[in-house]
């Protein structure tokens, strides 16, 4: 309890100082710079110097921190990749190369690739299967809502949800993990399911699925309810049935927006740490680059060099949707 | 909205998505029930089974031949197996080959000419005519049905003696700082991005859309060094609340500025140009006019934040220690995952009051959040 009245306290403290800051550079700003009460040519020459250096007053806190919390370690990471473990002598590319001749390495850049084919896919399409369905039937904000509702839940909280799901009894015993009390019900043998190599990936990867797809199903829905009706009437005196509707006219006019979900969602995959953790810490062949990175930030005292590489893979990675997306975002700033 | 939507077709959509919905809130139901169950049944039984009277079998022991007493000429032990532990005993024998011979109410002959009697409440008799002897009492075993029973016992269980407590308070001290903090300094930096004119601002806009997708991997090793670093030349412990408060702000910041920004660039010209007319400065067009304007932004970005801070793992093992008083809920239910993975009762319990928090942000402000994700939908998490 005394933290959090310190917590709330230092917030305080924090947000006033913030406005303070604000305030007070402002102030100064315009104690330095007058333009009220002057004569014209001094009053626009004032105007001119402060509209040039407001905007920076505005922006510097975020600049600020935007610089150490992200772009400084950015460059560092980059630097630490070609250094030893301790980051202090230059090694050259001594990092990537144990990586690429690391097993484990090699198994995550495979899980990572199996995951990005998956989750990405599903979730998307589930995600736009559902808004379809739901846009039709009188309940379907309520059917929204439930599906939408895992994303509010932890990775490490659908870890446990889901593990309790896949939980294993030896055969002969009653299976209290629904997975395998449906599998024995249907007269199969009970598995210890997240401990089998290969297959494990999926048994994680529809815990994402599940997180993932109100994501997809969210936005997806607003986009077809952005569709413009008479579009979809000309299908309808032309003869088209549903199914043509849907594929043909529909989903063809929000490509945009399925590939935002996707793209998306490839980010969050390449990222996934927490599940896999949560679930199996990499064993039994399910490592992935996030889960493998952190092992070697900590692993023996921490190796920086070889942590730091694998992150930069991640990075490499990411690059194209990030470039991408800042063209996209080019594009529609110039068309406002 | 289709030729297409009438009845039998209609049928398909209601039935599909009825089973969807059923796929998709079991696992949180199952977790939920479960964590309601009497830790004893929710280890032999399924979730789905919770209403259902569960039968059990068991073995007990009856007290040694020091506490016979006699009666009537005859040598009598008596007890209830059960124990205090509710139930109905429908079967017992005495040997673990046959171990339900009996129903309840009978009457065994033991190897020995003693009698043993069972009644369904639990209670029995074992009668002899010789007085008996041993030190070690006669095992019974049985088939007991127990009524389901739905307990609190988990919540105050792992609330308490597992530290789960403790841990919702650094939760809480993590989150709502690092919710408030960034809000402030990201919708400045968002109006100067929308409505300042200044060279350089599209490259500034590009580079908070570029940072928006960059992993947090990137970031730990160098700040990681860097809290170690400054921790060290002040003298004071790295790992620290204000440390971890500004991560999450500078992690939150490239979402702040952009749903921000998107949202503020969307607000009448005209609403600004004429209070400029009036002579507001700059600083009083954001602080009397944007800034109450955009409250939707502000609020779809504080629920994305409070959601990220208080579900994130990473940042918290990394940038935060591992004390009582420093772990969080995602840290402690990961650890219990290793210490007590068999123990459903702990996990399950911990593992709702974990998401209890987020979930009731979510059914409240769901509105907000779906409108920040449409507005954001770049940033992936």
């Amino acid at each position: 309890m005394q933290q959090l009245l310190t917590a709330v306290l230092t917030m305080i403290v924090g947000v006033l100082a913030c406005a303070a800051y604000f305030w007070g550079t402002n102030f100064i700003l315009d104690r330095i710079f007058p333009s009220k009460g002057l004569s014209g040519k001094a009053a626009s020459r004032n105007l001119r110097i402060t509209n040039a250096i407001r905007p920076w007053l505005f922006l510097a806190p975020a600049l600020f921190a935007l610089t150490i919390y992200l772009i400084y370690p950015v460059y560092k990471s980059v630097v630490f990749s070609f250094h030893d473990r301790g980051g202090v002598s230059f090694v050259g590319w001594s990092n990537y190369l144990w990586m690429v001749n690391d097993g484990e390495f090699r198994q995550s850049i495979f899980n990572n690739f199996l995951w990005l084919l998956v989750v990405p896919a599903l979730s998307t399409f589930f995600g736009l299967i559902i808004a379809a369905l739901t846009d039709r039937i009188w309940w379907g904000n309520i059917a929204k809502t439930l599906i939408f509702m895992p994303m509010a839940i932890s990775f490490v909280g659908a870890a446990v949800i889901w593990k309790f799901i896949y939980d294993y009894r030896a055969a002969g015993a009653e299976q209290i993990g629904l997975l395998n009390a449906i599998v024995v019900a249907l007269g199969g043998v009970p598995q210890a399911w997240i401990t089998l190599p290969f297959w494990n990936n999926f048994f994680l990867m529809i815990i994402l699925i599940w997180i993932q797809t109100g994501f997809a199903m969210v936005i997806l829905s607003a986009a077809l309810r952005g569709i413009p009706e008479e579009t979809i009437e000309a299908a309808v005196i032309d003869g088209a049935n549903g199914w043509q509707i849907f594929f043909k006219i529909m989903v063809p006019q929000i490509w945009g927006t399925i590939a935002v979900v996707w793209t998306t969602i490839t980010i969050l995959v390449l990222k996934v740490f927490d599940i896999v953790l949560a679930m199996t810490n990499g064993q039994w062949q399910s490592q992935v680059l996030a889960n493998l990175m952190f092992d070697w930030m900590f692993r023996g005292g921490g190796d920086f060099g070889r942590g730091a590489s694998i992150a930069v893979v991640i990075m490499v990675l990411v690059v194209p949707i990030m470039i991408w997306n800042i063209r996209n975002a080019a594009k529609e700033m110039r068309s406002h | 909205m289709t030729p297409a939507t009438r009845s039998p077709l209609m049928w398909a959509v209601h039935l599909s998505v009825l089973l969807i919905v059923v796929l998709w809130t079991m696992p949180t139901a199952g977790l939920l029930i479960s964590s309601l169950r009497d830790k004893d049944q929710l280890a032999v039984s399924g979730w789905w089974t919770a209403l259902a009277t569960s039968s059990r079998n068991d073995v007990a022991r009856a007290p040694s031949a020091d506490s016979q007493v006699e009666r009537d000429g005859k040598f009598v032990i008596s007890g209830n197996i059960l124990d205090g532990q509710a139930g109905q005993i429908s079967a017992f024998g005495f040997s673990s080959r046959e171990p339900a011979a009996f129903k309840a109410g009978e009457t065994a002959e033991l190897n020995d000419g003693e009698k043993l009697t069972v009644q369904a409440d639990g209670s029995f008799e074992i009668v002899s005519d010789t007085k008996m002897e041993g030190s070690r009492g006669q095992r019974i075993f049985f088939t007991a049905a127990a009524p389901p029973r739905f307990t609190l016992d988990n919540y105050r269980e792992v609330l308490g003696a597992e530290g789960i407590g403790a841990s919702f308070i650094n939760s809480l001290t993590v989150a709502v700082p690092s919710t408030v903090i960034p809000i402030l300094v990201a919708a400045f930096a968002a109006y100067a991005l929308a409505w300042m004119p200044f060279p350089g601002r599209a490259i500034l806009i590009a580079v908070v859309v570029g940072l928006l997708v960059v992993p947090l991997q990137m970031s730990l090793i160098p700040l990681l060094k860097l809290y170690n670093g400054v921790g060290a030349f002040f003298g004071v412990p790295a790992k620290t609340y204000l440390g971890i408060w500004l991560a999450h702000t500078g992690f939150g910041l490239p979402l702040a500025i952009y749903l921000l920004r998107n949202y503020m660039a969307g607000l009448p010209r005209e609403i600004m140009e004429s209070a400029r007319v009036d002579g507001a400065s700059d600083f009083d067009i954001f602080v009397k006019i944007v800034l109450p304007l955009s409250f939707p932004a502000l609020a779809s970005f504080a629920i994305f934040q409070f959601l990220w801070t208080w579900n994130d793992l990473l940042v918290a093992i990394v940038f935060l220690g591992t004390g009582q008083d420093q772990l969080v809920l995602t840290g402690r239910l990961v650890n219990l995952l290793g210490s007590r993975g068999g123990n459903w009762e702990i996990l399950t319990a911990s593992a709702f009051i974990t998401i209890v928090v987020p979930l009731i942000v979510f059914f409240a402000l769901q509105r907000y959040l779906v409108r920040g994700l449409l507005a954001g939908s770049v940033k992936g998490g």
